[in-house]
């Protein structure tokens, strides 16, 4: 057997599904006779799920739930498997018996569905317009080909400018900007949320094209920052988790 | 089931697009993930764990096997996952994911991304050793330590 010290080694990779061939068989005949290392994958994998849960994102759209729905209609549960015995034989009327309470727990399971499927069904056509029309607009403000235009006063030169839009209990945050310069070499933008209290937080790396334009949509924030102001400075491309100095760009909400 | 789906569909969801970067990949992932629930609700045991963290594992590790186009490496059955923080109630829930947040956002920027390719593009130690140009024996020492940080940040 491998050394215990080794295999708890090994167990973040394990966890991590990225062993292969002798070293997970290792791995895996260890876990069989080593609870101490069982618990320690256990808990491996809770690291592993809050590093999972960290990801917000959006909800899957309501077509998912339609066609989960639809599948497990047509694909009632599945009863335990009867164990192979003798009494399977013998006693028949229990088994009728407990067919007819399993038929009963189908059928009134089927009409909560019916129920649920047509309700769904209802709502379905108003929120594929809804849907549409959302999908219309992050069309057009992430097609390659649209165009661009800044507005300014008469006889003003275009300036750099930021605009964002933020809701703060759904952690949503667009933010597009316009006329900015290209970062210095090896440098990237990043936006950051300023909040009433603590520290900045990173909104986003950015980088303009080639007409300066830039856009973030709905970068990982936690839900209900309240945000002071919004601020842009220039950063090493791998991102930072604190601001370096000097800030280019900031506007509060208003 | 549809208190379930409605309930948890987008943790399975967020984990997956965060792994694939694709809606209809994703889509199929929550399909899977929940179909299994329907047809086996056995399979996990709830003496053993919440829901919302198993959840979360089970799509990470069906995503990146869809990722990598190989075949499901383990049984959903046999995956136990232990927390020791309280993620029962979506509050909690919230909570710790903003502390997992703010571990991952002080962790310095190589051992971040060693975690993250480790875990979201499920990229072997070698694999990520031979993408950074960095030793393999880093790359192990990044992950298992960036991991333990989460644990002592959520403890």
């Amino acid at each position: 057997m491998n050394g215990h010290h080794q295999i708890a080694e090994d167990l973040t990779s394990y966890a991590l599904g990225s062993l292969e061939g002798e070293e997970r068989a290792v791995v895996e005949k260890h876990l069989e006779e080593c609870a101490a290392c069982r618990r320690e994958l256990e808990l491996a994998r809770g690291d592993m799920a809050l590093l999972a849960l960290s990801t917000a994102g959006p909800s899957p759209p309501r077509r998912a739930r339609q066609r989960l729905m639809d599948a497990i209609a047509r694909e009632p549960r599945r009863a335990p498997a009867p164990k192979r015995g003798l009494w399977w034989v013998l006693v028949p009327s229990l088994a009728a018996a407990a067919m007819a309470v399993v038929a009963v727990l189908f059928w009134t399971q089927n009409q909560a569905l019916q129920q649920k499927l047509s309700s769904l069904q209802r709502d379905f056509a108003a929120q594929q317009a809804e849907l549409q029309q959302a999908r219309e607009v992050v069309a057009t403000l992430t097609a390659k080909d649209a165009m661009e235009a800044t507005l300014v006063a008469m006889k003003t030169a275009p300036q750099p400018q930021g605009k964002v839009m933020y809701v703060r209990d759904r952690a949503s945050l667009i933010f597009l900007a316009s006329n900015l310069p290209h970062p210095p070499s090896k440098k990237m933008y990043e936006l950051w949320l300023i909040p009433m209290k603590g520290e900045p937080m990173p909104a986003g790396m950015f980088m303009p094209d080639a007409h300066g334009s830039a856009m973030v949509i709905n970068p990982p924030l936690p839900p209900g920052v309240e945000a002071k102001a919004f601020a842009i400075t220039a950063e090493p491309e791998s991102g930072s988790s604190v601001p370096t100095m000097p800030i280019l760009m900031m506007g509060a909400g208003g | 089931m549809a208190t379930l789906y409605d309930r948890y569909s987008s943790i399975v969801y967020a984990v997956a697009l965060r792994v694939l970067g694709d809606t209809g990949a994703s889509e199929d992932i929550v399909q899977e993930v929940f179909m299994q629930l329907w047809r086996n609700p056995g399979l996990f045991d709830s003496s053993r764990g919440s829901l919302a963290p198993w959840l979360a594992v089970i799509a990470r590790n069906r995503a990146i096997d869809s990722l990598r186009k190989r075949r499901p490496e383990t049984d959903i059955a046999d995956v136990v996952v232990s927390v020791e923080s309280d993620l029962a109630g979506e509050a909690e829930r919230h909570r710790m994911m903003d502390r997992v947040r703010a571990a991952l956002a002080s962790m310095a920027a190589p051992q971040r991304s060693a975690l993250e390719m480790a875990y979201f593009e499920g990229l072997t130690h070698s694999e990520i050793a031979a993408r950074t140009g960095e030793p393999l024996g880093t790359i192990k020492t990044r992950i298992r330590a960036g991991l333990q940080a989460l644990r002592k940040a959520t403890g």
